[in-house]
């Protein structure tokens, strides 16, 4: 690890130092503040946060076992799906019941557990489609190409920066359908950089993704938390969430029943017990293989 | 047999006056299908508003033809509205089941007898309502070549109307080309994953299906000018399906296609026919096998035929990139 992310993840982690890792803690500076979140389809609760607080400026892992409501608590939070009950904000700022695209234009930018690449765009257009504010995409304006070109060859030379940067560069005329599953997951990240966001919501960034790429993609996230962006994302690597997490999210059931750091919470009894039941009587090191 | 008269008769319908119409239909549903993966299954309905408001504004409440056009215009854009604000929130399967009701509901309602004072009931309206238009028609003889032959007024109307198509499709072109077509193309592929880039994907949405229902209209005013008569059942789910043909005989999203497949399904509809025509009555063909009434069937058979085989071994269309739509099957 170079010298300067290890700065960036000790200013991060010292921002937790002195919270107690209980569930719904508040932090020091949240960017998200939920409050009584509830998700119900037909009997089912799916999602049921009582109080949670995202850090500022750090990487957050919300974990659980299959079904805890993880990805359903994604898709409230970036507009995606309806809540029953509940209100969240992001920087101070109430969000509850706005639309995904205007989430998404506040500065909270999702991937998707299923990459959403699209397929029959080149991997440049990816990019160039995802720039903010664009003068061309009014269908009056978008006629006359002297409104826009200037503004378009701008944004391609951001678009060929996150290219390069994500090792894509090469691959940038082919259709986005012609990628590997992995580096459409990278697409898909540098894509949700051309937005600029404040907070990045990776949800699974290593589902289906070789060990080789997985390590340029787990240096690509703690890249963005040392730009300054705040990272939350939904993994079952285990490894990837010791590696680079600051904060651990446990939810179980819809409700999150643990927080704390990577460490700590892999030894929590109730984490412990959402993964494997309750009376599951094993040492943690079987309960992590 | 006539080979010279038959060629003669394909090649004017292939640069004809139906081949307008039908390229302006499917250039409509590029718009809806090819480039933002509307599923539009009413655009005979566009054609029909179209029509129907030209004829309707001229013989029935006597205004003047020009204005009727601007008419015809914005109830296509209030169709397109009716249609896309209910539905294009919803999942892309609404839309197609809307689109073809509403088509029907709007044939039915132009032949039912309620309106037959204004609409014309199943007849429809006969009438000069194109007099303004023809009155602007510098050929006062028609053209008669050995391969082509057109009479004064269709070839007025033949000429003006590839006048608009040119003009309709560098439109088309500059927009596909554009930020704004690429957002559309985006949609096509995945909404959600737009939506996640903060664009407001139902806005486009009904943007395109307005853009592809009044190109639809247009080529309605073509229909409706060109026999100077509309007729309800003229524009029945038949006229939507033959406009999908065109186009994905073409090759969807791409600007050229609904011209090319017009072109094409053009010419091979009116050779088929005539030449079977000419086959039975001079005695090729044995009237045991096919008569003479059983040619315009026939014909639907063989062109049926062809577009199958064409697409079995060319499925992306003339223009179309086999490349593209083998990525879209992997996907």
């Amino acid at each position: 690890m170079p010298a300067h992310s290890s700065r960036f993840k000790e200013q991060a982690l010292a921002a937790f130092a002195a919270i107690t890792p209980t569930p719904g803690v508040a932090k020091p500076d949240p960017i998200i503040v939920a409050d009584k979140v509830t998700r119900r389809f037909g009997g089912l609760t799916a999602v049921n946060v009582d109080h949670v607080e995202i850090q500022r400026g750090s990487i957050t892992a919300l974990i659980g076992p299959n079904g805890a409501g993880k990805t359903t608590f994604f898709n409230l939070l970036t507009g995606f799906d309806s809540v029953n009950e509940g209100t969240w904000t992001l920087n101070g700022e109430q969000i509850a019941g706005t639309p995904p695209h205007k989430v998404a234009r506040k500065g909270m930018v999702r991937t998707f557990q299923l990459t959403k690449a699209l397929y029959r765009l080149s991997v440049l257009d990816n990019m160039r489609l995802a720039a903010t504010g664009q003068r061309g995409e009014s269908f009056i304006r978008g006629l006359f190409p002297f409104i826009w070109r200037k503004q378009e060859s701008a944004i391609t030379a951001q678009a060929e920066e996150l290219l390069t940067r994500f090792k894509l560069i090469d691959k940038k005329s082919d259709f986005a359908a012609a990628l590997s599953g992995g580096q459409r997951k990278l697409l898909e990240m540098a894509r949700a950089l051309m937005v600029k966001p404040e907070i990045v919501m990776l949800d699974e960034p290593m589902a289906g993704v070789n060990p080789a790429l997985k390590q340029s993609l787990l240096g690509h996230i703690k890249d963005l938390r040392d730009e300054g962006m705040t990272v939350l994302f939904v993994e079952h690597d285990m490894d990837m969430v010791r590696d680079i997490s600051d904060w651990v999210i446990v939810m179980a059931e819809g409700k999150i029943v643990a927080e704390g750091s990577p460490e700590s919470v892999m030894g929590n009894q109730a984490v412990i017990d959402a993964y494997l039941g309750a009376h599951h009587d094993v040492s943690l090191d079987e309960g992590r293989s | 047999m006539d080979f010279l008269f038959i060629t003669q008769q394909s090649l004017s319908a292939a640069i004809g006056v139906n081949t307008i119409i039908f390229a302006l239909a499917a250039i409509g549903l590029n718009m809806h299908f090819g480039y933002t993966g509307l599923l539009n299954f009413g655009q005979a309905g566009f054609l029909a508003v179209g029509a129907y408001s030209v004829a309707v504004a001229v013989v029935s409440f006597n205004i003047s033809l020009w204005i009727a056009l601007l008419i015809g215009i914005g109830n296509s854009i209030i169709l397109a509205l009716l249609l896309g604000i209910p539905t294009l929130r919803l999942r892309a399967d609404y839309l197609a089941i809307v689109t073809i009701a509403a088509g029907e509901i709007i044939r039915q309602i132009a032949r039912s007898a309620t309106f037959n004072d204004t609409l014309g009931g199943s007849d429809g309206i006969t009438g000069k309502f194109g007099k303004e238009f023809f009155d602007l028609n510098p050929f006062s003889e028609g053209l008669n070549l050995p391969f082509l032959r057109y009479t004064p007024n269709d070839l007025w109307v033949v000429v003006v109307g590839w006048s608009v198509v040119a003009l309709i499709l560098a439109l088309m072109w500059l927009l596909v080309n554009s930020p704004w077509g690429r957002l559309l193309k985006a949609i096509r592929e995945d909404e959600d994953a737009v939506r996640s880039l903060g664009k407001n994907v139902y806005l486009y949405k009904i943007q395109s299906l307005i853009a592809g229902g009044v190109i639809g209209s247009i080529g309605g005013f073509v229909y409706a000018l060109s026999r100077q008569s509309v007729q309800p059942d003229n524009y029945g789910t038949a006229l939507t399906f033959f406009a999908y043909t065109v186009l994905i005989l073409g090759g969807a999203a791409r600007v050229m296609a609904p011209v090319a497949g017009a072109v094409i399904f053009w010419f091979l509809l009116v050779f088929v026919e005539q030449f079977l025509r000419q086959a039975v009555s001079a005695g090729y063909i044995p009237d045991w096998l096919i008569g003479v009434n059983q040619v315009g069937q026939i014909r639907f058979m063989l062109v049926g035929l062809g577009l199958m085989l064409l697409m079995i071994f060319r499925p992306q269309g003339i223009f179309g990139d086999r490349k593209e739509l083998a990525l879209d099957a992997r996907a």
